[in-house]
């Protein structure tokens, strides 16, 4: 459900066209994939089917058809659910820099080089980001900057605390 | 970010050494900082982040090693010398501020050119000019005892700019710091330091302030870890 309780929550602001709502989509989570509009518009119709968005204003000015969607009080109330629920914490065991590591340690591969070169490669990452959320002036933005660098800082502090373990268990063979 | 090779650094460390009773905290470091950079050094505890950065700062000296400041030797320097040097041209952030309690935050900030025999008159001015830069004009007569950490902290990031320094040393500056207060007074800190020109080296042990800096400069076990990293 998530896309379309994302569009919901853009559409919580007031009437929009499926352009300004992959626009306002795309700006609000600069860090995800960008929509297509065929993925709007089926998500579009997938919430007019449901009752939870209506059809506001349709116009046309010389180029095709152009339909302007609202939120209705049924999808308000599924938004509204929404929010309130908890998420899932994430499955992160299957990250592949998880099981590269541990090819590496069973094959005995210089995993050391490894887990420091990808440091630099994940530092220069939140380096881009933080420029970028530096010139973010959005909330919206800067947390979801925010969320990624968070998350960019664990796997940084995950591949330092196993690059400590792999160098003491070399150190003391 | 990077500076390019060809340009000449304006500070360089040659082989640091420098060991604490039978404690060695420094065993070969090397490093260059170029003009108006910003440096992270990074590091697991007990890596010689700290140290490193004392020395550079010229605040410890290495047991062997050169220190070279804008083709000077630092570490041939007299010693007051060396004060002098450093007080005009280096600024210094640390953990906690260190702030004189009995001091305001006006007095604090003035203190360093009251040392290079600058007028009351004229410290106090550009004390007042750095705290409105630094958006904490209220807390002119304020004594640090009063202040909230992220307050402290700025006041000492404009006490290390007020001089005018080519280069500024922090250590851990947010580290007593709270997530979004550290932030707001790192970028204070990279702001002010890209505003004046002058170059940053930074000690952290916090990769998203390490991310601020245009590079990174990692030690373990008190040398810097070779930059061969493939991207």
């Amino acid at each position: 459900m998530s896309l379309g309780t994302v569009l919901l929550g853009v559409l919580a602001d007031g009437p929009a066209h499926g352009y300004d709502l992959k626009k306002a989509h795309d700006e609000r989570f600069p860090a995800s994939k960008q929509l297509a509009y065929g993925q709007v518009y089926a998500t579009l119709t997938r919430l007019q089917r449901d009752g939870l968005v209506e059809t506001f204003e349709t116009t046309q000015s010389g180029g095709p058809e152009r339909t302007a969607y609202a939120i209705t009080e049924v999808g308000r109330v599924e938004l509204d659910r929404w929010l309130g629920e908890t998420e899932d914490p994430g499955p992160y065991a299957a990250d592949e820099l998880v099981r590269k590591t541990i090819t590496a340690l069973h094959v005995k591969s210089d995993a050391d080089g490894f887990l420091r070169r990808q440091r630099a490669v994940h530092l220069e990452a939140m380096r881009e980001l933080t420029a970028s959320r530096a010139e973010a002036e959005e909330i919206g933005t800067r947390v979801a900057i925010d969320h990624t660098l968070a998350h960019l800082d664990a796997d940084l502090r995950w591949l330092e605390e196993t690059r400590d373990r792999v160098l003491r268990t070399e150190g003391s063979r | 970010m990077t500076a390019a090779t060809t340009e000449t650094p304006l500070l360089s460390a040659r082989a640091l050494h420098k060991t604490y009773g039978s404690n060695p905290a420094l065993r070969g470091a090397s490093l260059d900082v170029y003009a108006g950079e910003a440096v992270a050094v990074t590091g697991p505890s007990g890596s010689g982040k700290s140290t490193l950065l004392h020395c550079l700062a010229g605040v410890v000296t290495a047991d062997t090693g050169a220190i070279t400041y804008d083709g000077r030797r630092l570490d041939e320097l007299a010693p007051d010398e060396r004060t002098r040097l450093r007080r005009s041209q280096f600024g210094l952030v640390l953990q906690f501020g260190q702030l004189v309690p009995e001091l305001t935050a006006a007095e604090n900030i003035a203190l360093p050119l009251l040392l290079e025999r600058r007028s009351r008159a004229s410290a106090r001015a550009a004390a007042e000019e750095w705290l409105g830069r630094l958006e904490v004009g209220h807390l002119a007569d304020q004594r640090p005892p009063a202040m909230s950490g992220g307050e402290a902290q700025r006041v000492a990031i404009a006490r290390a700019l007020v001089t005018s320094p080519r280069i500024v040393f922090a250590d851990e500056p947010t580290g007593a710091l709270d997530t979004v207060t550290g932030e707001l007074a790192l970028e204070v800190l990279l702001s002010a330091t890209r505003a004046t020109g002058a170059a940053l080296v930074l000690v952290t042990h916090d990769n998203r302030v390490a991310a601020a800096a245009g590079r990174e400069v990692a030690l373990r076990d008190g040398a810097v870890e070779t930059a061969d990293v493939a991207r």
